[in-house]
């Protein structure tokens, strides 16, 4: 568990020369990018002693070249940049980082330019790189941190992050982890397991064995703990999970089953839903000293309540009106209100990390919808349509949506497939999230460094 | 024309007629046949969206099924299931040694954890009814299952009934 352990990572971010003036070119990620910015991202260059230390620790020919298709991939996978093809470039990476020829990269219609420079120092991976705007011919960004070699596929991600900042104006998401779960079997014996991975689907680590059935896993705001609901000995209950040490403990050891669990934004609690003689309520643990407060009380099914960043309200899930609707709701429990008012019904609320949208699952005319709603209920919004998807889940900076898509099976019935997708919240750039097995409940993570 | 030529031609479409009278006759009879056998088959097997068929079925013991089947986002009972419900019920005081557990489950086209909590409401209508006809509270315990266990991996209407049910299962 070394590698995910967070505090492990020595990230000396050190401004070298950053230039702040204005530049020419910026990305405008509220609308869906039909021409994403072409960019070249120009292999990190290695000096010769630093190529043998890390071909000998890492087993890599070309650590340089491997950190900027981390970069491009990510770049690629946004759908705002669109990264050039290596064999055009002109300049060599090391007189590229120190200078570049605009010139060169302006005839291969780069509009960016991506330049580094790895280097091995006292036993640490030291990184230096630079964003350029090709047109204007200027250095627009310039930074450089060190951290252990082992972390290499990090720095790609912070680099893009950097990058992404910089041009776009927003938080990037890329140095982030997504949390799953891992299927596979029959679809009438799924064996089941949390799973981890970077958000590009590298690093992949399973943190259960399979033996209980295990769902809905999500993680606290500082990505070092998960919560999630397990079937262990046949008792269905929310758990904490410490990612770190791998330490597992109930934590809705309730009379009955607890399923639906979320952190609140501060991370000390976790609110859930209680389900006993036929009604499931929702209540909030303390998690320090593990006080339970009940928030609803209906005979209705209320369940998969989510809080607001600021921690001041809760949307959730309930049929109180007959069918399955979305609520808003004061953290305290008053001021229920119902917000969706659209045809069909609504679940799996979950409240933007932005604070003003709320992220749905619409089942309508045998059809299941991905959409997004103001924290009023209006301006429905559906981005995305198919025979069966749900469990929306944000990236950190609000802009993409992580969910699952069950395939429909034959008349004999098979198949069956579970698969990750993410969609931006413009409703452009659906793709799937490449995993090692089938998949679903995917939790975004927030960024592990910023 | 010759009467004759006339006649013959007459007489050859009249047998050409016959013949596809024929043909039609015997192809609107099989898909008479067909379809009538295909709705049949369904009737038997739903009624409005519940599963009444016996596919899947297993038996508690002799001659008392071990589920009942519910409509869609529903956890009321039906008159077929309230009469499994009272079999079991009459087998449970019979056998006072056996405990059970009834599990609740729900069909794939619903969000997984509004799924949990209706497959906890079905299992929890069908322990009610055992109570109501004299089984102690203390003898049945419920577990959800939403749609994590479907005992049919189909994605159609039929399919989907029997999914939505509630199983007794011996405990002990």
């Amino acid at each position: 568990m070394d590698k995910l352990k967070l505090l492990t990572i020595i990230c000396l971010l050190f401004l070298l020369k950053t230039t702040n003036s204005y530049s020419l070119i910026e990305v405008d990620i509220t609308r869906g990018n039909l021409n994403p910015l072409p960019v070249a991202v120009s292999p990190l260059f290695q000096d010769n002693k630093s190529k043998n230390e890390f071909q000998r620790e890492l087993n890599l020919d070309d650590l340089g070249s491997e950190i900027s298709k981390v970069v491009e991939n990510n770049l690629k996978q946004s759908g705002l940049f669109n990264p050039l093809s290596k064999d055009a470039f002109l300049q060599k990476p090391d007189i590229a980082h120190l200078k570049p020829r605009f010139e060169d990269w302006a005839l291969i219609k780069a509009q960016a330019l991506i330049t580094g420079k790895v280097s091995i120092d006292n036993g640490k991976l030291k990184v230096e790189f630079r964003l350029w705007d090709v047109l204007a011919g200027r250095e627009m960004l310039a930074l450089a941190f060190t951290t252990v070699p082992n972390n290499w596929r990090r720095v790609g991600h912070i680099i893009t992050d950097k990058v992404y900042e910089r041009l776009t104006g927003e938080k990037g998401y890329f140095d982030t982890r997504i949390i799953y779960v891992s299927e596979e079997g029959l679809k009438t014996q799924r064996v089941k397991k949390l799973a981890i991975m970077d958000q590009d689907g590298f690093n992949t680590k399973y943190l259960t064995l399979g033996n209980e059935l295990v769902l809905t896993p999500r993680f606290n705001p500082t990505n070092q703990m998960v919560t999630y609901l397990s079937y262990f000995r046949n008792l269905p209950r929310v758990y904490l999970l410490d990612i770190e040490t791998g330490i597992q403990e109930v934590v809705g050891d309730f009379p009955g089953m607890t399923f639906a669990p979320r952190f609140s934004p501060d991370g000390k609690k976790i609110i859930m839903s209680f389900a006993k003689d036929g009604k499931s309520d929702i209540y909030v643990m303390d998690l320090e000293n593990r006080i339970v407060e009940q928030i609803t009380n209906h005979p209705s099914i209320d369940t998969s309540p989510s809080y607001s960043p600021d921690g001041k309200y809760i949307t959730f899930n309930s049929d109180r009106s007959g069918y399955q609707q979305i609520y808003v709701m004061k953290s305290d429990g008053s001021n229920v209100k119902r917000i969706s008012f659209g045809n069909g019904l609504y679940g799996t609320p979950v409240w933007s990390p932005r604070g003003d949208l709320i992220a749905f699952t619409k089942l309508h005319k045998g059809k299941f919808f991905i959409g997004v709603m103001r924290t009023d209920g209006k301006g429905e919004r559906l981005l995305t349509e198919n025979f069966y998807q749900e469990a929306p889940s944000w990236s950190p900076n609000g802009r993409v949506l992580i969910f699952y898509r069950e395939t429909k099976t034959n008349e004999k019935g098979e198949g069956f497939s579970a698969k990750l997708w993410s969609i931006d919240l413009t409703g452009y750039n659906e793709r799937l999230v490449e995993t090692q097995t089938d998949a679903s409940d995917p939790s975004w993570s927030s960024l592990l460094s910023n | 024309m010759s009467l004759s030529k006339i006649l013959k031609n007459t007489f050859l479409v009249v047998i050409f007629g016959l013949v596809v009278t024929a043909c039609t006759t015997t192809i609107k009879k099989t898909a008479v046949g067909k379809y009538s056998k295909i709705e049949s088959e369904s009737e038997v097997q739903m009624q409005g969206d519940v599963y009444i068929g016996t596919d899947t079925v297993g038996e508690l013991s002799k001659g008392v099924p071990d589920r009942v089947f519910f409509a869609t986002n529903e956890s009321i009972l039906t008159t077929i299931s309230r009469d499994t419900l009272r079999k079991q019920a009459t087998w449970l005081r019979e056998n006072s040694n056996v405990n059970v557990v009834v599990e609740g489950h729900a069909d794939e086209r619903g969000t997984r954890e509004y799924n949990l909590a209706l497959g906890e409401r079905r299992a929890n209508a069908a322990k009610d009814y055992l109570m109501t006809y004299g089984v102690s509270a203390d003898r049945i315990s419920v577990i959800s299952y939403g749609k994590e266990r479907p005992v049919d991996s189909g994605s159609n209407p039929l399919s989907w009934s029997k999914n939505r049910r509630s199983v007794t299962v011996k405990a002990n």
